[in-house]
């Protein structure tokens, strides 16, 4: 089994304040981790430490076998982040959006095609703006985005908000199917319901830590 | 995926943008024909207006630069979309590069209106022997604009409690091609007595800026990218 | 580490060295060295201004050099980064001086508080571009930030400064009257313009050495103020 994510005592720095304050962390492929805990408690810049977005401030980290202190950048064409933002032009439609994503790893119309349908976004809005979507309509173009993008590690952050009861069912469906498909996911989210259905592993973070 | 590639498809995503947003055309070209009518009121003498015209026009197109290049990194901060294209690896020196282009791109249509306004506003003639060295100085200078602005914003524009940051570093930056577009489109419209053999020489200048700030801004984007 | 005076035995022999030069400085530049024959006694503002401005562009060089020494992998350290701050923080401060000094002297000389040639306009560029590294170093973040950024920001300003100095002497070729007032120096002069230089740059060593390493106590408070944030959090677990 290979080891996507290594962690290991990690402290990681924003604007002077300790947001991980020595985490350990492993996962293995085809896993799907559920981080949990509070609000604050530092999930969020785990995953965007693993994105190659957070530097590393002390202690060993390697995802995907690339060493984010020595080159953090390497990392990112591997990996796929949906943070709290989705990263979508606003002015332009489901259809550019995901195109464009599409087009900056060469996919080809099929694959953004079945990307945009995995999401239940062929169709009627495909032409839509994105502006005028519904939050959960935009997470869902996020997410076609990440799949178009044929990344191996998607590290979501709270990606059930704003979703209803028919659409998480069906993003765990989605992120079931990628880990079989050989993607591995880490899940950040403060609802423990989430733990039972989806999560092959849940951790517990708190204070900047991973708790054992 | 090579930076080229990158580069042609964030400057059609850019401009793609603005034809479904059309916030140039119904907001920052009005902005620039108003700050010319404003100089008018300023300046108040038809004479004087006539010989500073070229200095309004390319004075015009730095405010509205400082604005447009607001805009062309707001569109990236507004959902975090510059964050996402740095995470998926994408080469920063293609989205420089893409944003320059398509930057420059607006600014053309901009100096194109700011041109004619200053035709009609401050009766500024063009004459057949400086056309050639009209076109070519706003060329040159257009690239250099663009260059100095997409790097800048991409530090300064778009990220909270930076906005105001942007004039300060970019203004005094863009100070040649000032000087030189001014003198050169003095020179191609004869302003002051000025012929266009005058001109050429300022368009080395233009062009030098051009050249230093587009490599300069392909090395250092990426860095600047990188918080 | 508990915070201790930042004087070292070098610096004092070298802030005495400064002292001396200072007041050598003032009586070669006030009292000793003549009056000009067109200027009067106004020629004196020039011992002041000539090193503050000799100073400014020493500064400015350095922190270019310390930029790309801090961006260059091997060399990369944040003592390089350190001196690129302290250095401009300096330059400002005398560029600011050049340039009041410059207006002052204008004013008694020509009658006109600024000229448009082409050092003073390049010097009032450097100016306000430095203003903006400042800011730019303010813009918060980690240690490493603030130095990456602020790097490629000082090595933009290197290519910036020739630029807008060169389009500057294009546009207003050196001023005449600045010929007539270079040209005629007695020797005397030349002395203590000399004596100036030379006291003015031991002044920017030693304000340089001091700067630096008070901006390495604030580094290294900020740093432990991190151990301490990191405690904390950690016994955020606990409750």
């Amino acid at each position: 089994m290979e080891q996507v994510v290594r962690l290991s005592d990690v402290v990681a720095v924003l604007g002077g304040f300790p947001v991980l304050a020595g985490a350990t962390l492993s996962v293995e492929s085809g896993e799907i981790v559920l981080l949990q805990g509070p609000n604050g408690a530092g999930k969020t810049s785990l995953l965007r430490l693993c994105a190659g977005l957070l530097p590393v401030e002390r202690g060993d980290a390697t995802v995907l076998g690339v060493d984010l202190a020595i080159d953090r950048r390497a990392v990112r064409p591997l990996v796929g982040l949906l943070g709290h933002a989705n990263g979508l032009y606003g002015d332009l439609t489901v259809d550019d959006n995901v195109r464009f994503w599409g087009a900056t790893v060469g996919a080809t119309p099929d694959e953004v095609a079945g990307a945009m349908d995995r999401m239940g976004l062929s169709g009627r809005l495909a032409p839509v703006v994105v502006n005028k979507l519904s939050a959960g309509q935009r997470r869902r173009t996020a997410l076609a985005c990440l799949v178009v993008r044929r990344a191996r590690l998607w590290l979501l952050d709270e990606p059930h908000a704003g979703l209803d009861a028919a659409g998480r069912d069906d993003l765990d469906a989605t992120l079931r199917q990628a880990a079989a498909s050989g993607a591995t996911v880490v899940v950040a989210s403060h609802e423990l319901e989430r733990a039972g259905s989806l999560a092959t592993r849940v951790v517990n973070v708190a204070g900047g830590q991973v708790q054992p | 995926m090579s930076p080229w590639r990158i580069a042609r498809l964030v400057a059609a995503k850019d401009l793609r943008i603005e034809r479904r947003s059309h916030i140039i055309t119904n907001q920052v070209l009005p902005f620039a024909a108003l700050v010319m009518v404003l100089f008018a009121f300023a300046l108040d003498n038809d004479d004087a207006l006539t010989r500073v015209a070229p200095g309004l026009v390319w004075m015009a197109t730095l405010f509205s630069l400082v604005v447009l290049v607001q805009r062309t990194f707001a569109v990236e901060a507004a959902d975090n979309a510059l964050d996402a294209l740095v995470v998926a690896g994408v080469r920063p020196e293609g989205i420089f590069h893409g944003k320059a282009m398509a930057l420059a791109a607006q600014l053309a249509v901009l100096e194109a209106v700011l041109l004619a306004a200053a035709m009609v506003l401050y009766r500024v003639e063009l004459r057949g022997e400086g056309i050639a060295l009209l076109a070519v100085t706003f060329v040159v200078a257009t690239l250099g604009l663009a260059f100095v602005g997409t790097l800048y914003g991409g530090l300064a524009a778009g990220a909270k409690g930076r906005e105001t940051l942007l004039p300060l570093l970019m203004l005094p930056v863009v100070a040649p091609v000032l000087i030189g577009a001014t003198r050169a489109t003095e020179a191609a419209l004869g302003t002051n007595d000025a012929t266009p053999s005058e001109g050429w020489p300022w368009i080395g200048l233009l062009a030098l800026f051009a050249v230093l700030f587009g490599a300069g801004g392909t090395y250092a984007f990426g860095s600047l990218l990188d918080d | 580490m508990t915070p201790g005076p930042t004087s070292t035995t070098f610096t004092r022999w070298l802030g005495a060295a400064v002292l001396v030069g200072m007041v050598w400085l003032v009586v070669f530049g006030l009292v000793i060295s003549p009056d000009d024959r067109v200027q009067g006694e106004g020629v004196r503002i020039m011992y002041v201004h000539v090193p503050s401005a000799w100073l400014a562009y020493l500064a400015f060089i350095v922190t270019g050099i310390a930029s790309a020494c801090y961006l260059i992998p091997r060399t990369r350290s944040l003592t390089w980064d350190r001196i690129a701050g302290a250095s401009a923080e300096i330059g400002v401060l005398f560029m600011g001086i050049t340039l009041v000094t410059g207006s002052m002297w204008g004013h008694l000389s020509w009658n006109t508080y600024w000229t448009w040639d082409s050092r003073l306009t390049t010097t009032a560029f450097l100016f306000i571009t430095y203003i903006g590294y400042l800011a730019v170093r303010g813009l918060g973040g980690s240690l490493q930030q603030r130095a990456k950024r602020s790097a490629v920001i000082a090595l933009i300003a290197v290519l910036e400064v020739p630029l807008v100095h060169f389009s500057v002497t294009l546009w207003r070729p050196l001023h005449q009257d600045e010929s007539v007032a270079k040209g005629e120096l007695e020797n005397l002069m030349l002395f203590s313009l000399f004596v100036g230089i030379i006291a003015f740059t031991l002044l920017y060593v030693w304000l340089l050495l001091h700067r630096q390493r008070v901006m390495s106590m604030e580094d290294a408070v900020a740093e432990r103020g991190l151990d301490a944030a990191i405690a904390e959090r950690r016994s955020e677990v606990a409750r």
